[in-house]
């Protein structure tokens, strides 16, 4: 498994929020949780102009095995997303942390990123899924 | 408490993700699980089925047992080593299991059954076999590895001992015979699989199995997951027990018609259920679903018909497509317009003829 970055924080279901330096979240999912899918083949991507709400489906990814709802880890509005996934969702499984981002939000409340865990409990949560 | 195959060690050495498949701790992938289905479509991949389990069946009225005990016929066996793929039935009609019975002399059968239902089939086939005085013996000691692809058997020969080459290359297919592995390991290999490629099952010792993985490998056949073998079997059409039938559903309703011999005076098991419904009219038949949008058809998802609604029995993304295909059982009769109910979204989809796939390359019309 890839490192996991220090700057990402973590839903318990597995999404990582990266604050850039905009103010605005990048979503994605984690090394760990692709794995677990295994190959993706479709990402339904949330609409652009969107609102997302902490906690609840904002996109799906579909791997051979199975479909997984993909959880906004804050409120807000959906201003990009990652166009690339729809021809080659292959990219979440390369490289997760990175070009495999799934879409940004303009958060509306910036206290919910505090109720997120940070990387080393994240890291924890996995290594107790592990064994 | 989880199984292990004698190979458990090697699929992790070679960082397979492990999951529970039937009480078995087993491979899903080793990575990538398309880039398994393509090498097998393409080449050659190899499978751990060790946690099959072989039944031995001795005595003199072996034959007379299975001609009782299965819906498919042995009398179409007719030269030693030759196979048949049949279905056990209970009285109801309904399927126990799949298997494959190889003829191996006349006092002398040999089935491989399923993992998930081997407790179960020891229980039936020993109950049966009293009557017949026939023996039953499970031989856990053996290992298996189904070797598959366009280039697996000419793999597979250059590992056999050089006077069994030309005998095992001419073997037909759903036949085995025995033959020499490396090191002189005794095995017994038959021309079948679940992958629709041509290719070898190799039952051996299972103290020889991990030589002779690593012989494969070395000859270049790539390891292969369970993941990979269920893309295959579904884009090839054939059934998996348990998600496309069992005990509930007649051969009727999943396709395996071609499987039941209603040969003249022979009274097996589920016979009369079968001729009954089939005189009744079956009432749900399986077919073949494409989806040609985006999305991917699952197990349990909800099939709509003018007739009413079906299921989705065995469905997935099928790598050789690059779309999802599945079995549906529906309703008999005219289905008019079939959609399938995706996450709350009616998502149209094609009936089809199956298999999906075949000699590596998509089927026409799919």
């Amino acid at each position: 498994m890839s490192e996991i970055p220090g700057d990402l924080k973590f839903l318990k279901s597995h999404e990582w929020a990266r604050v850039e330096d905009d103010g605005l979240v990048r979503v994605g999912i984690s090394d760990h949780a692709q794995g677990q899918l295994g190959d993706l083949v479709y990402v339904e991507l949330p609409e652009v102009g969107s609102a997302v709400k902490a906690g609840t489906g904002a996109a799906v990814v579909e791997s051979v095995k199975a479909a997984s709802d993909i959880y906004a880890p804050v409120s807000g509005e959906v201003v990009e997303v990652n166009e690339l996934l729809n021809d080659k969702p292959e990219i979440i499984n390369e490289d997760a942390f990175g070009d495999g981002w799934i879409f940004l939000v303009r958060p509306s409340d910036r206290a919910e990123l505090d109720e997120l865990l940070d990387a080393n409990d994240y890291e924890a949560l996995v290594e107790n899924e592990d064994h | 408490m989880t199984d292990k195959t004698v190979l458990n060690a090697t699929h992790r050495s070679l960082g397979a993700r492990m999951v529970d498949f039937g009480g078995w701790d087993m491979p899903i992938n080793y990575g990538s699980q398309i880039e398994e289905h393509h090498a097998v479509r393409r080449d050659a991949g190899m499978f751990d089925v060790s946690h099959m389990t072989v039944i031995d069946l001795h005595g003199a009225r072996s034959r007379e047992f299975l001609r009782h005990l299965l819906a498919n016929s042995v009398d179409k066996l007719k030269v030693v080593g030759k196979a048949l793929y049949s279905c056990m039935l209970n009285e109801r009609g309904g399927v126990i299991d799949d298997l494959i019975v190889y003829y191996l002399g006349e006092e002398f059968f040999r089935l491989v059954v399923n993992a998930g239902t081997r407790a179960k089939d020891l229980a039936w086939i020993e109950s049966q076999a009293k009557a017949f005085d026939v023996q039953m013996k499970e031989r856990p000691e053996f290992a298996m590895i189904a070797v598959q692809g366009p280039n697996a058997r000419t793999k597979v020969l250059g590992l056999l001992h050089e006077v069994d080459r030309p005998r095992i290359e001419k073997l037909g297919k759903f036949a085995a015979a025995a033959a020499q592995g490396p090191h002189g390991m005794p095995l017994f290999v038959a021309r079948t699989g679940y992958t629709g490629e041509d290719g070898f099952e190799i039952i051996v010792p299972g103290e020889h199995v991990v030589a002779l993985w690593e012989a494969l490998a070395a000859a270049g056949v790539t390891p292969a997951g369970l993941g990979a073998r269920d893309t295959l079997r579904l884009e090839a059409g054939m059934n998996l027990y348990g998600q496309d039938m069992d005990e509930s559903v007649l051969p009727w309703e999943a396709n395996l018609g071609w499987t039941i011999a209603l040969d003249e005076g022979r009274a097996f098991i589920g016979r009369a259920a079968l001729e009954q419904q089939k005189a009744a009219g079956v009432p749900r038949v399986m077919v073949g679903l494409v989806l040609d949008d985006k999305g991917v058809l699952r197990h349990g998802q909800k099939v709509l018909t003018a007739k009413g609604e079906g299921e989705i029995l065995s469905g997935s993304f099928a790598p050789t497509l690059n779309k999802a295909v599945a079995f549906a059982r529906i309703p008999a009769g005219e289905p008019g317009e079939v959609r399938v109910d995706i996450r709350g979204r009616e998502v149209p989809v094609r009936l089809v003829k199956y298999p999906f796939v075949r000699d590596g390359k998509p089927c026409e019309g799919i």
